[in-house]
């Protein structure tokens, strides 16, 4: 990706001549804004670019990304996406995803891009809710949850994406949110650098259907309290005026105040290759309404390094050229034995 | 001792044993063997679904079947003139289709009371020795204790020992038909050549089984079958899944793209993933998918990347790829969906085959979705149809159909193969380049066949959205406008039907250009209807056969063949499917004739058919 670029491009190079056709207010706005503004500096040539997506309110994102994009059927984007990088590695290609998309009808096929790990970046946006098809519960909407098809409340229990994606073995978790445009920006591109299947759950308002679910972690009010910001190397803190923090108790978390008797140093230092305490992150999952709960982690979870699918089929091809010398058509045609009728 | 040798045109044999009985190696041994000597030759391998049956049942009865012949055949034979029995649930299940007078030669050890019963066999009964097998000229051979003392002094195991029982039978076929060993002896060399213990095992039990037909005086008569006078030429034997695995490279290659394959596995289609693996250096990419549905839509991402994407299964695998389909077809781009099709509905009869996904593939998607459909008629011929999909596909921009069927992916037949140079080259037309003052590409606009361009990512200028929602003629936008749907519809059903601008008219082939009957059939039924109607007509009856490949759309002249004729039939291994379209499409009185018991048609039926309306 480091060829150079004839022209800088802008936000606005990759705005589309199409109106953009989400409801008024919708957190998908706030997401486009910030990835047109990330791509030109990504360094890809345009024409390099991808963008694959399923169905759902989300999945509209191509048409509005000035750039190579298809918007496929329900939950297989992430397989399209598969044979493109399978094909064309040297594309950069961007999952859009949504609640539905990507845990529902596509859980299968998200599961296993992170197992087999090409080099795409996932975007889920999750708005815990089926909006297109107006107002059904989701795969991550809470237990209870009154909607047209749970009147009764949801039985349903929700996924947690960010530990389902680690079960998966991901190499790359994230979380972030569109309400806060830096942040957004910020794992986007580290998602982009990263080698690998980088999943990015973005928490998206859907104020039609599900107005303000998210709100305890955008609210300037509950923000600082309910959310804990990851950066690698520092400790866990949180909280308005930074008072709190996360220690390890062995393995079970525990939240102390910061005063003269606890340091900083005393806290969990953030550690974004240490699957063990990533696995414990992902359980900081609370229903924010229960009495002692855990703040909601926002950041890079965990990131690896693994070999991805395309390389190693490539260096297939390549090892087995070296091996028996490029495809001889005739030889295969002919096959091992024949015999000549005169 | 004298034994003679009698000349003979045209023998069916078949092997038969426990599915762990090596059975299916003995049989394709001595295909190679027959092939190579230069009969012509047609063959069906016939297994039980489960990997391992319980041993002895009727259940887990493995057949190989080869005809040879010093003339064409068509046919892998309807009945057997050798049934070469391992046990007696193989004789039990076999029997009826041996010939009155008919060689069966049988393992001895196979037919103790533990295998008679469990081939349900009423007490103290034993076939062999009870006169029931009269009718029959019947060689008994105990392989088992024959091959153990053979190897007695091996060092190897009992297991082991046993395990090459199906070597002492090759070895005796070998010599009851006249045939060299040199094949096989080169064919365990290189399987074992890891192991020279082993390798000497099965060389020393194929040599005893050889001389056994020498020496043991029982046998008074060996066979020979001339060469068949095959068109001249250099040929190879081959198995319809092979042909299709060769076909895709070949297409690959002539069109310059490369080739990616997605798929899950599944019987029967499974050996075209197998054999396209071991062939990465040609560049072929091929991706296991985690199931049907990835495997269909990887095969579509790779070629909105300007590959040729390819995927393959069977109808239940199909069923799942149906709204994959329907995306390719909105998205106009090139796709080859291999449908290897097997007995159905649902899980239906993995290992048998028939032809009812016909319909499936004509119609079995949501809206109005035509896509192009091509069918193999014989294993050879699994190769030309295979790279025609891939032609379509590239050239005209669709979804293609290639339907084979179990009884061709497995069957093998000698094959004239063509050289590369011969082959014709496919022509993919790639949106170029575009700079910034040039006009807005437009990925919607087609040229006089309706096709649009291949516009693929990494080019410059021609970033666009294609997506399922209906698109705006010409400029690819979303659009729900009820005349732009409309016209959509009717242009993407036009594209397709063009393409019967581009494929051969449906030939005759054989029989008068007009008549009493006509005999119409597609796919692998072809060798069977070949068969019966040359000899319809050598006995003068009036009936003529055509055979469809192409299904969709169908060649340009084939109403006016189908008016020329008083009555139609068309004989399927379905409930009626291609007879339906023709009644739909042409309004002729065509009526079916049809078999759907997992196996196919023999000549005989078909042609038992012809002489019933005729009379």
């Amino acid at each position: 990706m480091s060829e150079t670029i004839e022209k800088l491009l802008t936000a606005k190079d990759f705005e589309t001549d199409q109106d953009v056709r989400w409801c008024p207010g919708c957190g998908d706005y706030s997401i486009l804004k910030q990835v047109q503004k990330v791509v030109p500096e990504l360094g890809i040539k345009r024409e390099n670019i991808v963008f694959v997506s399923g169905i759902g309110c989300s999945s509209r994102f191509p048409y509005y990304m000035e750039t190579f994009g298809m918007h496929s059927i329900h939950g297989r984007a992430t397989t399209i996406a598969s044979g493109l990088k399978a094909a064309r590695p040297e594309l950069s290609v961007w999952i859009v995803t949504g609640d539905g998309d990507a845990l529902s009808i596509g859980g299968n096929h998200l599961i296993h891009i992170l197992r087999k790990n090409f080099n795409v970046n996932i975007l889920l946006f999750n708005n815990q809710i089926y909006g297109l098809t107006k107002g059904q519960y989701s795969p991550s909407s809470e237990e209870g949850k009154i909607t047209k098809s749970s009147p009764l409340g949801s039985i349903d229990h929700p996924f947690n994406p960010v530990a389902l994606c680690l079960g998966a073995d991901a190499t790359f978790v994230a979380r972030t949110m569109d309400r806060d445009p830096n942040h957004l920006r910020d794992v986007l591109k580290r998602a982009n650098e990263h080698k690998g299947t980088s999943m990015v759950e973005i928490y998206q308002n859907c104020n039609v259907f599900n107005d303000g679910a998210f709100f305890i972690y955008t609210d300037k009010e509950t923000k600082p309290a309910e959310t804990l910001f990851l950066e690698q190397g520092k400790p866990l803190i949180f909280g308005a005026g930074k008072n709190k923090g996360i220690k390890l108790d062995g393995f079970k978390p525990v939240v102390v105040d910061l005063n003269e008797n606890t340091s900083a140093n005393e806290l969990w230092i953030h550690d974004e290759t240490d699957r063990v305490k990533a696995g414990l992150l992902s359980r900081f999952f609370d229903n924010p309404k229960k009495e002692n709960h855990l703040p909601r982690p926002f950041g890079i979870f965990y990131t690896e390094n693994r070999y991805c699918h395309e390389e190693a089929m490539a260096e297939q091809v390549k090892s087995a050229i070296a091996k028996s010398g490029e495809g001889d058509l005739n030889k295969l045609l002919k096959g091992g034995n024949t015999w000549t009728i005169s | 001792m004298s034994t003679k040798t009698e000349i003979a045109k045209d023998i069916t044999i078949l092997f038969a044993g426990d599915s762990g009985d090596g059975i299916q190696l003995a049989g394709t041994q001595f295909t190679n063997t027959t092939a190579l000597f230069g009969n012509d030759l047609s063959t069906f391998p016939n297994f039980p679904a489960e990997i391992r049956a319980p041993q002895g049942t009727l259940a887990g009865v493995s057949g190989f079947q080869l005809r040879f012949s010093s003339n064409d055949i068509y046919t892998p034979g309807d009945a057997f003139d050798v049934l070469v029995v391992m046990n007696a649930a193989a004789l039990k299940a076999n029997i009826k289709q041996l010939k009155t007078g008919g060689i069966i030669i049988a393992n001895t050890d196979g037919f103790d009371p533990k295998n008679l019963s469990l081939a349900k066999y009423p007490a103290d009964i034993n076939p062999l020795k009870d006169n029931s097998l009269e009718k029959y000229k019947v060689y008994e051979i105990d392989v088992t204790k024959l091959t153990k003392e053979c190897l007695k002094e091996s060092g190897l195991g009992i297991k082991e020992i046993e395990r090459t029982k199906n070597m002492f039978v090759l070895g005796f076929i070998l010599w009851m038909f006249n045939r060299s060993l040199d094949n096989s002896i080169k064919y365990i060399e290189d399987k074992f050549k890891k192991n020279p213990q082993v390798m000497d095992a099965n060389i020393k039990t194929l040599k005893a089984g050889y001389h056994f037909g020498d020496t043991s005086e029982t046998f008074t008569t060996r066979f020979q079958v001339e060469k068949a006078k095959l068109e001249t030429g250099e040929y190879r034997n081959i198995m319809g899944n092979q042909a299709v695995a060769i076909g895709l490279i070949a297409a690959a290659k002539k069109s310059r793209l490369n080739l990616f394959f997605g798929s899950y596995p599944i019987t029967p289609a499974s050996d075209i993933l197998h054999d396209l693996s071991r062939n990465q250096h040609f560049g072929v990419k091929t991706f296991q998918a985690e199931d049907e549905i990835a495997a269909v839509g990887s095969a579509i991402g790779a070629s909105f990347g300007g590959a040729l994407g390819v995927t393959a299964s069977s109808g239940p695998g199909v069923a799942l790829k149906g709204e994959a389909i329907g995306l390719a077809l909105m998205l106009e781009l090139p796709l080859v969906i291999i449908n290897i099709q097997r007995g159905g509905p649902s899980t239906g009869l993995p290992t048998k085959t028939e032809q009812s996904d016909l319909l499936q593939a004509l119609y079995g998607r949501n809206g109005e979705a035509p896509v192009a459909v091509i069918a193999a008629n014989t294993p050879s011929d699994c190769f030309n149809t295979i790279f025609e999909a891939c032609r379509i596909a590239v050239e005209h921009m669709t979804p293609v159909f290639f339907l084979s069927d179990g009884y061709i992916a497995n069957g093998s037949e000698p094959w004239k193969f063509p050289t590369a140079e011969n082959l014709p080259s496919i022509k993919a037309v790639f949106a170029q380049p575009r700079n910034e003052n040039d006009e807005k590409f437009m990925p919607y606009k087609r040229d006089e066949k309706l096709v649009r361009k291949w516009a693929i990512p990494g080019t410059k200028g021609l970033e666009h959205r294609v997506g399922g929602i209906e698109k705006e003629d010409v400029s690819g936008n979303i659009s729900y406008d009820p005349d732009n749907h409309e016209h959509m519809v009717k242009t993407r059903a036009k594209k397709i039907e063009n393409i019967a601008d581009y494929i051969p008219l449906q030939k005759i082939d054989n029989g008068k250009e007009k008549g009493k009957l006509l005999i119409v059939g597609w796919g692998s039924t072809y060798g069977s209807i070949k068969a019966a109607v040359k000899e319809a007509i050598e006995e003068g009856y009036d009936v003529s056969h055509v055979h469809i490949k192409y299904l969709n759309p169908l060649p340009k002249n084939l109403g006016e063949i189908l008016y020329s004729f008083e009555k139609i039939i068309v004989p399927e291994m379905n409930n009626g499917q291609l007879v339906k379209v023709l009644r739909d499409k042409y309004l002729v009185p065509a009526t079916g004739f049809n078999k759907i018991k997992g196996i196919p048609f023999s000549a005989a039926e078909i042609k038992n058919k012809i002489v019933e309306i005729l009379k």
